[in-house]
């Protein structure tokens, strides 16, 4: 920054430096945050709780503790699943209670070896979700009042049961050592059924976040329609959720009577709700899609903390499922309003603008100023008027063939030399920014939001690289590349090609303006080696690249700051940035070499002195981000623009303009072949071809850098 | 869709009188009038909160706190009534203990965006708790004796007809208005059928809702004022049972969708026939609570299934965030 700055400027620079206001942003933005809450509720819980009861978290009422926490946090886990699929399952205290009276039938009364009993347990757990998932999945009804009345009907089964069977399951006793292992062992001191448990949530955290079940299973709860458009089984995913859910449910009514040996009228009563809660405190989302495995078990932790507490304070139990009624209802009017305001909260906090001081920009309407206005592009020539649409980029190939990428995923063709017919050349989904071709003729595109592929000349496409080495000190996951910009390629080969910003995806490269961060950056992909890696770090939009003719160093242009710099990748000065211009008018695009050894370089748009002026206040941006909507905030001018003519040493030689904007009102790049300059525009769609009056009409860029071919 | 809804009535109605007319082959005691008028008896206090059910189901809502409501306000009134207040007095207590939980249902569901069968679930939980906690401790609560006017609602009758009878067809014939003749009624039906549409219309979507639940919760308080009157006494074990489902029962039963916007007085009527039927067959025939509950659920669900064949609804779209209930 300048020295001859105010205080307040100073102060503005200090804070916007030393306060890092993009992280919170960025920590909203992670998937895990929704876990947060919860987890700060279970923290909070225990130290209360901890601190009032005595012995609270001693290690005898640990081991009972885990015991119960294996039952319940199975129940739990079984309607998490069913929720992520965007239903719900009532049923699950009913299937539970019959599982622990049949198991103590089996067990008790008729003796049965305990591994057919708990096979015949689960087999019931299978009809019971089964009924469920046939009602729901197949007939589609409702979730909640099916297994309402399935709940009903189960616990009817039970009570009729219950009643028969209740003096000789009392009588009865096993002497299974297998049955007492299960109720009261432990494997290295960690109970059975905690075990058990444990290892089911395992395998349910591997399906749900790393198997296509799982996703498909997410799919299926976060958007019904689009999950069936998608070509997934919607009628058995949920089928099949229900009947997971039962199964699970079963198995813990198995370990629960193992371990109490005894049930009761009341067993499993109301267990549902506090299942329902545990899951909802939890972070699982009623509506479904959204929901895992540690929300399942931090939600049903709290739960069991909370009525075991409650117990133990003494607390009669009407009040105490007073206080969980009034949870439930807290919890889902949480998730409820969270589920709603969460992409509003995150919009707001998200845009972070930061201080940055431009230095003034040169008078463009001076007498004898470089950037003098004219309007010699006014006039060109068009090429594909209506067929392209956003060409940020155009290149020429050796045969005089045009490429130029469209925002339609296509890299189209127009054939040489009078360029009326075209093709699409290569289809490859992402909308291609900057383009270059090397010794082998491939041509190398950056896709936005995809990144470096590769077209070979037979139309082959190939990924080159969409990821890059991870820094540890970035909050985003910066390893994805969101937006490969431009690229050139060294006389050796490495592919030198610029991000423009890690925080926004390409629609929303206007807000990183408004943002002025350093969040772009330079990367090198390594051919030899397959190998990408972030060369330089924390630039201001990155955008247009151009190797120098030394064959050790390149030019490359960042927006915001206006500026264009010169990287040395080999060499004596390998490593060091020199500037070369700090103070162009407008934002740098793309740049390209001309034929006299110069550089040419389009600027997207112009600066304005409200906007610079903005730039020094991140606190007023910030404010017009939170208050303002979007298509009101103040935006870099990008309906006028110009390309110009540098040297090395940052001279401005000449300066293009097209006044009235009437054919290209956004230049992002332009190239120089055989005495014609094309012209591409990101908005743009058309291609334009000026006549340059003094240039070697046979000047080649190909030719040029890698040799001519035959 | 209106033939098809006719159809469900009927079928319905033909499956009462059948059901009707094997029992009175089979059973000995079942065609008597005293069978009877104890048949119609025995269900006009599930009819009564049929109709406060039917209303916000028509609405497009559900209210799974109606037996809770009935419960506490009521053991709360006879409570403070063996405490020595009079029973006037007590009973404005109770009425307006009702119409709070009913207003904070609605204002919950309207404003906060808590879906309905979450909120009342809840809201009865905490209710209930918190009137065996606070309000009463026993768990059955007797009348006060002699007081003329609630002996009579409880035993006397009108041209031979029990008051609990009468109570109900007075109050079926109340809500019948207030459904075809009132705007609130239209405006129900209209939020029922659909809401966001009721909505852009300018129909004041919210107090509506609360409305709603308002009126059902006055209706619990008076079904249980005439169960109370009935039985001499209210039992809060009636809580834990399974009467909310049999109210559920009465509503879809009779023909009333689910999906809101459909259905009237009349299918309540042909609904809690048909259960009064059943039920006092299933006496008659000495069947035990717990199996009556099992045939009874199966039948709902029976119902449910039937209503979703005739009231089909998109599964891929009717997906909300509320989540699929």
């Amino acid at each position: 920054m300048a020295s001859n700055d105010s205080l307040s400027d100073r102060l503005a620079f200090l804070r916007s430096r030393l306060f890092p206001d993009h992280v919170v942003g960025e920590i909203m933005s992670k998937r895990w945050i929704d876990n947060a809450i919860p987890f700060t509720a279970l923290v909070l819980t225990i130290i209360v709780l901890g601190s009032i009861i005595p012995d609270f978290l001693s290690l005898s009422s640990l081991s009972d503790f885990s015991r119960q926490f294996a039952e319940f946090g199975l129940v739990v886990l079984a309607l998490t699943i069913v929720m992520i699929s965007g239903g719900i399952d009532l049923s699950v205290a009913a299937v539970f209670s019959l599982a622990v009276l049949f198991s103590l039938i089996g067990v008790n009364v008729y003796e049965l070896p305990v591994p057919a009993v708990l096979v015949g347990i689960l087999g019931l757990g299978m009809v019971c979700g089964a009924l469920n998932g046939v009602l729901i999945g197949y007939l589609r009804l409702r979730a909640f009042l099916t297994t309402l009345v399935s709940l009903i009907i189960f616990r009817s089964i039970y009570e009729i049961v219950f009643v028969k069977m209740s003096t000789a399951i009392m009588s009865g006793f096993s002497d299974s050592d297998l049955w007492l292992f299960i109720g009261e062992g432990s494997i290295l001191g960690v109970p059975v059924s905690l075990v058990i448990t444990l290892v089911i949530a395992l395998a349910w955290h591997i399906v749900l976040s790393r198997m296509r079940p799982g996703w498909r299973l997410t799919a299926v709860g976060g958007a019904r329609r689009s999950a069936f458009n998608a070509g997934i089984d919607v009628r058995l995913m949920v089928f099949s959720t229900y009947v997971a859910s039962s199964m699970m449910c079963a198995l813990a009514g198995f370990l629960f009577a193992a371990r109490l040996g005894s049930t009761g009228s009341d067993t499993g009563v109301g267990l549902e709700v506090q299942a329902l809660t545990a899951a909802v405190l939890g972070g699982t989302a009623i509506g479904g899609g959204r929901g895992s495995v540690a929300k399942a078990i931090i939600g049903s932790l709290l739960v069991l903390l909370l009525t075991n507490g409650l117990i133990n304070l003494g607390i009669s139990g009407p009040i105490t499922s007073t206080i969980l009624g009034a949870v439930l209802i807290l919890a889902v009017f949480i998730d409820m309003r969270w589920q709603k305001h969460r992409h509003r909260i995150l919009a707001k906090i998200y845009v972070s603008p930061t201080y940055l001081d431009l230095p003034p920009a040169p008078a463009i309407d001076a007498p004898g100023s470089p950037y003098a206005l004219n309007d010699r592009l006014r006039s060109v020539e068009i090429i594909g008027l209506g067929e392209i649409e956003g060409p940020e980029d155009v290149i020429l190939d050796r045969q005089d063939n045009l490429y130029c990428g469209t925002r339609h995923g296509d890299i189209v063709r127009f054939f040489g030399p009078d360029h009326k017919r075209s093709e699409i050349f290569a289809h490859i989904g992402g909308h291609p920014l900057g383009m270059a071709f090397d010794r082998d003729d491939n041509l190398l595109v950056c896709i936005g939001g995809m990144g470096l592929f590769q077209v070979a000349p037979d139309k082959t496409v190939t990924k080159l690289t969409d990821e890059t080495n991870r820094s540890w000190t970035s909050i985003v996951d910066d390893s994805r590349l969101r937006l490969a910009d431009d690229v050139d390629i060294a006389p050796d080969g490495r592919v030198y090609f610029s991000e423009a910003t890690i925080r926004y995806e390409q629609e929303d490269w206007a807000t990183d303006a408004l943002e002025s961060r350093a969040s772009g950056r330079m990367i090198c992909y390594d051919p030899k080696t397959g190998r990408t890696h972030t060369e330089i770090p924390k630039l201001v939009f990155a955008n247009g690249v151009a190797m120098c003719p030394d064959g050790q160093s390149f030019m490359f242009a960042e927006s915001w700051t206006c500026s264009i710099s010169r990287y040395y990748f080999d060499g004596p000065k390998k490593g060091t940035i020199e500037k070369v211009i700090d103070n162009l008018p407008g934002y740098p695009d793309n740049i390209n070499r001309a034929s006299d050894g110069n550089y040419w370089m389009a600027l997207l748009g112009m600066r304005g002195p409200a906007l610079d002026l903005a730039l020094k206040m991140p606190g007023f941006r910030k404010r017009m981000a939170r208050r303002v909507a979007p298509d009101q905030w103040l935006y870099p001018n990008i309906n006028t623009g110009c390309v110009v003519k540098f040297n090395e040493k940052g001279e401005i030689l000449d300066s293009l303009w097209d006044l009235g904007g009437l054919n290209h009102p956004m230049i992002t790049s332009m190239r120089e072949h055989r005495g014609w300059l094309y012209l591409g525009g990101v908005s743009n769609n058309r291609i334009g071809r000026y006549r340059l009056p003094d240039a070697d009409p046979n000047w080649c860029a190909q030719d040029a850098y890698w040799g001519a071919k035959p | 869709m209106r033939k098809a809804r006719l159809s469900q009535e009927g079928v319905v109605f033909a499956l009462a009188v059948l059901l009707f007319a094997a029992f009175a082959v089979t059973l000995n005691n079942f065609l008597t009038t005293g069978n009877l008028i104890a048949l119609v008896r025995s269900v006009s206090i599930l009819g009564i909160l049929g109709l406060g059910m039917g209303l916000v189901v028509i609405g497009r809502g559900i209210d799974l706190a109606m037996v809770a409501t009935m419960v506490v306000s009521l053991s709360w009134v006879l409570s403070m009534t063996q405490g020595g207040m009079p029973l006037g007095t007590a009973l404005l207590f109770g009425l307006a203990l009702a119409l709070a939980i009913g207003l904070m249902n609605g204002i919950l569901i309207a404003y906060a965006d808590i879906p309905a069968i979450f909120t009342t679930l809840a809201m009865g939980l905490v209710a209930y708790g918190a009137g065996r906690a606070f309000l009463f401790q026993i768990d059955v609560q007797n009348t006060p004796a002699g007081i003329a006017w609630f002996d009579f609602l409880g035993q006397g009758s009108v041209f031979g007809l029990p008051m609990p009878i009468v109570a109900f067809a007075v109050l079926a014939a109340l809500m019948a208005l207030l459904l075809l003749r009132t705007r609130f009624g239209r405006f129900v039906y209209a939020a029922g059928d659909n809401a966001l549409a009721a909505r852009i219309t300018g129909i004041p979507l919210r107090p509506l809702i609360v409305a709603q639940y308002v009126v059902s919760a006055l209706i619990a308080f008076l079904a249980g004022l005439v169960m109370a009157a009935a039985v001499s006494g209210m039992s809060t074990r009636l809580y834990n049972s399974t009467m909310i489902y049999d109210v559920l029962l009465v509503v879809v039963l009779g023909g009333i969708s689910l999906s809101g916007g459909r259905g009237g007085v009349r299918n309540i009527l042909v609904g809690t026939l048909l259960v009064g039927v059943l039920l006092n067959g299933m006496t008659i025939l000495d069947i035990t609570y717990t199996t009556q509950n099992l045939i009874k659920s199966l039948i709902l669900l029976l119902a449910i299934m039937v209503d979703s064949f005739i009231n089909p609804r998109d599964e891929q779209t009717s997906q909300q965030a509320q989540g699929d209930i």
